[in-house]
């Protein structure tokens, strides 16, 4: 496995974001968050892999991430995300949402601003499991079944869907700018418009067979329409939100619970999907019919089943996903990290570089992802 | 006042109590005896040695053993390597720091004796190897010297022997020229010694390609020993008494070694030097003896050996199993002896040497390693994999250990089900999502408690769940959670009323879309099944009857049905 190293970091990782980098420039990303889990004391920290496009690749040391800052975090981190450039957003064990804003010239984290209950039973305090941000509006979701919605800068909440469902909410994405669709733990995925009133779903979407508890869920970077989802049984889904309420193609991916699953942002004919099994794998799709050049690490053959045949006939490398075989494409899984591990919480991607966080209480970073 | 105690899984909680009732809180403490697991640099030790020991358990039992060594080898190196890593991390915390050089000391002499296993011969030179790594400062005090304006007149020049003392012919020479330089008259003398250190026969060392046997080496040897002699008689380096001192050494002159005891600082440098220059093709089975009288050599006599000496005297004894226990006493953690004893066990160096309490050394050794990391908060991850590699009681402690994990969110939960699933522990996993589905049930997470029921195939509360959602609809005349109950899916199945509900359910939408027939015999089947509890029967017919009032319902036989139903049962 060229370009991984792991860095030990005494705390179980939950969840590790790269820092956006502004469309325009080419630069690959240097700075990434990470949150704990299952400490006494939880924090979230900031790290930076150092300089880019220095080509050194025999100084093993040279893209080990430095720590640059870290902060006390109350309960466990189970969602992080960027606002922007220097705001983190956080969800917290204790239903608490936080931002924390790192301030470049100190290198030091503070509490920007937060909402303390933002998720709670009637008698004590709930999980908020999922946050996603559209800068500045802020959704959470909860094990209380609530979507909250905030905005950056504005005390108090923006709306509430309460009893928005009867199990608890596990992971949220955006749609589009109005849309977010929410998955829960009995595996059904349903679409909120934000501009209709009221408590209830535009759409409820899952799968006929059993109902597998859902617990990542991925939009895909150009076509609106298209979220491939992860749960309890590992098995990578492909859902085509348009088209009925079936997904469009079912891959065995895990041989157990899969905790994120990331479409690549520019290039999104590869996905990459990280389980409790301890495996993070990158699929990959190509319209070329010649036999596959080998990316080193393990390969593996994916079992698909198309559940239905997608309308319209076009040829992209969409359909390469929604079919989930190789008649019309190329689909091809890779491992990514070295066997015998415990689980990968979290992983993300950005450009050529890739980082991920372990119950091994280590992080993972590959500065040179094969896209 | 009294004190009362009771003992925890890896504490004590010690309380303050008085025998007469009267006010006042008292106070709980918590006293934990292993310290170790809580800092946050050992904590890499334990991550990064877990993930050795698990590839370690994994090497397939079939290959051939002389493909096995290199392996264990390279892994015993991979551990040493990791305690290094802490070390250099630790470098301000005193205490631990030495903890850690002993630790690796002694893991480095197991790993050459026991686990390399070299024999006569090179076993002088991988003890050399091993001397010179936990003597590191003679490179930087030599650096010191050459760096200085004038290294022969500086004071600490003589310090060279310590080169020789090791070993380091090469390095000794570099550095003698210097002073060769500013003698001019005697060079001849410096020459004479240098022309020596150079000869110096080092087994397999000076014939690349060609092996050597023992007998040439030997005879090499003695000869090269005899011709330093005869410098020696010869007065040659009667001038320079450093230098006849460095020529005394090469003969192996105990009383001269002895006089620079500052230099080579412990018992064990003194034997390695000993035998390098006396006894270069001792065996392994003569170790014991030098080592012994080594150390007596050495040591005051009045001084009580400490520790780590008694170790590794152990060690070159080749009794394994007293280094095991001298160390389990000096040590605090179950670190080092669990790891080290399991390497060794796998390279089968340790007789099974059974407990009277029947599970044998190694076994036991990780047992009471993992269960101190099972008290940890955050290690008990960790820990799951040692229990699993403990064929006997690993699995009971496992049962016995991971029930007392708290469970603060779903996820942990998940986590922990996953582990129990792994290994079918089936009661586990219904307690514990038993657990989850009562917190989800108390806070009226109805869809939350059934999908945990699922999980566990808990047919009983499932029930349960039904019977609040019927209740609630009895009570408010309206069903909530409705998301949950038209989208059961084949969940339906797990219970009788959970089927029930779902039907029930879909009887209504049935009767609000105005679908009347259909609705009509989805409530007959609902009634003739038998599914319906008790308490329901008068729903039922109630609902029933506007049924009856709709045309598209065959009244008579629907009637006839009903009261079938209503007379028979």
């Amino acid at each position: 496995m060229d370009g991984i190293n792991a860095k030990y970091v005494s705390k179980k990782i939950s969840k590790t974001r790269w820092r956006p980098v502004s469309s325009s420039s080419l630069q690959q990303p240097d700075i990434f968050a990470t949150g704990s889990w299952d400490n006494e004391d939880n924090s979230i920290s900031i790290w930076s892999i150092g300089e880019n496009g220095v080509s050194s690749m025999d100084d093993e040391f040279e893209g080990d991430p430095q720590l640059l800052c870290e902060y006390k975090h109350n309960g466990d981190v189970l969602d992080l995300q960027f606002l922007d450039q220097d705001r983190i957003v956080t969800a917290s064990s204790t239903g608490a949402v936080t931002i924390f804003r790192h301030h470049h010239n100190s290198q030091t984290l503070s509490v920007s601003q937060l909402w303390e209950r933002a998720h709670h039973y009637p008698c004590n305090n709930a999980p908020c499991t999922g946050v996603v941000c559209n800068s500045p509006e802020i959704v959470t979701v909860g094990e209380d079944g609530r979507i909250m919605l905030f905005r950056a800068d504005q005390e108090g909440v923006l709306r509430t869907i309460e009893m928005a469902d009867s199990s608890a909410i596990h992971a949220v994405t955006f749609l589009r700018t109005t849309e977010i669709l929410t998955v829960n733990s009995i595996g059904q995925l349903k679409l909120w418009d934000f501009r209709q009133p009221g408590n209830e779903p535009s759409q409820i979407l899952s799968l006929t067979g059993d109902r597998v508890p859902l617990h990542c869920v991925d939009r895909h970077p150009n076509q609106q329409h298209i979220v491939a989802t992860g749960g309890q049984d590992g098995m990578l889904c492909i859902w085509d939100v348009r088209q009925g309420n079936m997904p469009i193609s079912l891959m065995e991916a895990h041989t157990s619970e899969m905790w994120e699953v990331h479409f690549h942002p520019s290039n999104p004919g590869h996905l990459f999907s990280c389980s409790e099994d301890g495996s993070l794998l990158h699929w990959e799709t190509s319209s070329n019919t010649d036999t596959p050049s080998l990316q080193g690490g393990r390969n593996t053959s994916i079992i698909s089943r198309s559940a239905i045949a997608p309308a319209g006939g076009n040829q992209s490398l969409i359909n390469a996903w929604l079919t989930g075989d190789s008649s019309k494409g190329h689909l091809e899984t890779t491992h990514m990290l070295p066997s015998q591990m415990l689980s990968v919480n979290s992983l993300d991607v950005l450009g050529q570089c890739l980082v991920c966080g372990t119950d091994g209480e280590a992080i993972y970073v590959n500065r040179y992802v094969p896209i | 006042k009294h004190l009362g105690f009771v003992w925890g899984p890896g504490d004590i909680l010690v309380y303050e109590t008085i025998y007469k009732a009267s006010g006042g809180c008292p106070f709980v403490h918590e006293v934990r005896k292993d310290e170790d697991i809580y800092s946050p640099i050992l904590r890499k030790l334990f991550n990064e040695s877990h993930h050795i020991f698990v590839g370690l358990q994994r090497i397939r039992e079939d290959l051939p053993s002389k493909n096995k060594k290199p392996q264990f080898v390279s892994i015993s190196k991979n551990y040493r390597s990791v305690i290094r890593a802490c070390m250099e991390e630790l470098q301000q915390v005193a205490g631990i720091v030495s903890i850690l050089l002993a630790v690796e000391l002694i893991w480095n002499l197991c790993e050459v004796l026991f686990i390399d296993a070299a024999p006569a011969g090179s076993l002088v030179l991988h003890l050399l190897d091993w001397v010179r790594l936990h003597k590191a400062d003679v490179d930087e005090k030599a650096r010191e010297v050459l760096a200085s304006e004038s290294p022969a007149e500086h004071q600490a020049y003589w310090d060279v022997i310590s080169y020789v003392l090791q070993g380091r012919m090469d390095e000794a020479r570099q550095v003698l020229v210097k002073q060769a330089a500013l003698q001019p008259a005697a060079r001849v003398m410096f020459k004479l010694l240098d022309n020596l250190l150079m000869k110096m026969p080092i087994f397999n060392v000076h014939s690349p390609g060609e092996t050597q046997t023992l007998t040439e080496f030997d005879v090499k040897w003695r000869h090269w020993r005899e011709e330093v002699d005869h410098c020696l008689q010869d007065q040659s380096f009667a001038s320079n008494r450093h230098l006849e001192d460095i020529c005394k050494i090469l003969v192996g002159d105990e009383d001269v070694l002895l006089e620079y005891k500052e230099l080579l600082s412990t018992w064990y440098h003194f034997l390695v030097t000993r035998l390098l220059f006396s006894h270069p093709t001792v065996k392994p089975t003569e170790l014991h003896y030098y080592a012994q009288s080594s150390m007596h050599m050495f040591l005051d006599t009045r001084s009580v050996p400490e520790p780590l000496d008694s170790i590794l005297l152990a060690a070159f004894e080749f009794d394994i199993h007293q280094v095991i226990k001298d160390c389990s006493i000096a040590l605090n953690n179950w670190w080092f002896v669990g790891h080290l004893t399991d390497l060794l066990d796998h390279c089968k160096l340790l007789q099974s040497h059974n407990l009277h309490f029947g599970s044998n050394l190694r076994e036991f050794l990780l047992l009471e390693y993992a269960s101190g990391l099972f008290t940890h908060h955050s290690l008990w991850q960790l820990a799951v994999d040692y229990f699993d590699h403990c064929p006997e009681f690993g699995r009971v402690y496992l049962e016995l250990q991971i029930e007392r994990v708290p469970l603060d969110t779903e996820r942990k939960a998940l986590k922990v089900i996953r582990i129990c699933e792994q290994r079918q522990m089936t009661e586990q996993v219904r307690s514990i999502c038993k657990i989850m589905a009562k917190k989800a049930l108390r806070n009226n997470r109805l869809g939350s408690a059934l999908s945990w029921s699922i999980r566990a195939k808990d047919a009983a509360f499932a029930t349960l769940i039904s019977e609040r959602f019927l209740q609630d609809y009895c009570a408010k005349g309206t069903f909530s959670d409705l998301d949950l109950i038209d989208n059961l899916g084949p969940a339906m199945l797990l219970s009788d009323r959970l089927t029930f509900l779902g039907k029930y359910r879909e009887f209504h939408r049935l009767y609000g879309e105005k679908r009347f027939s259909d609705a009509a015999k989805l409530l007959l089947s609902l009634m003739t099944a038998k599914i319906a509890p008790h308490s329901f029967w008068m729903t039922l017919l109630t609902d029933a009857l506007p049924l009856l009032e709709q045309k598209e319902v065959n009244w008579p036989t629907t009637l006839t049905s009903i009261l079938n139903f209503f007379l028979l049962t």
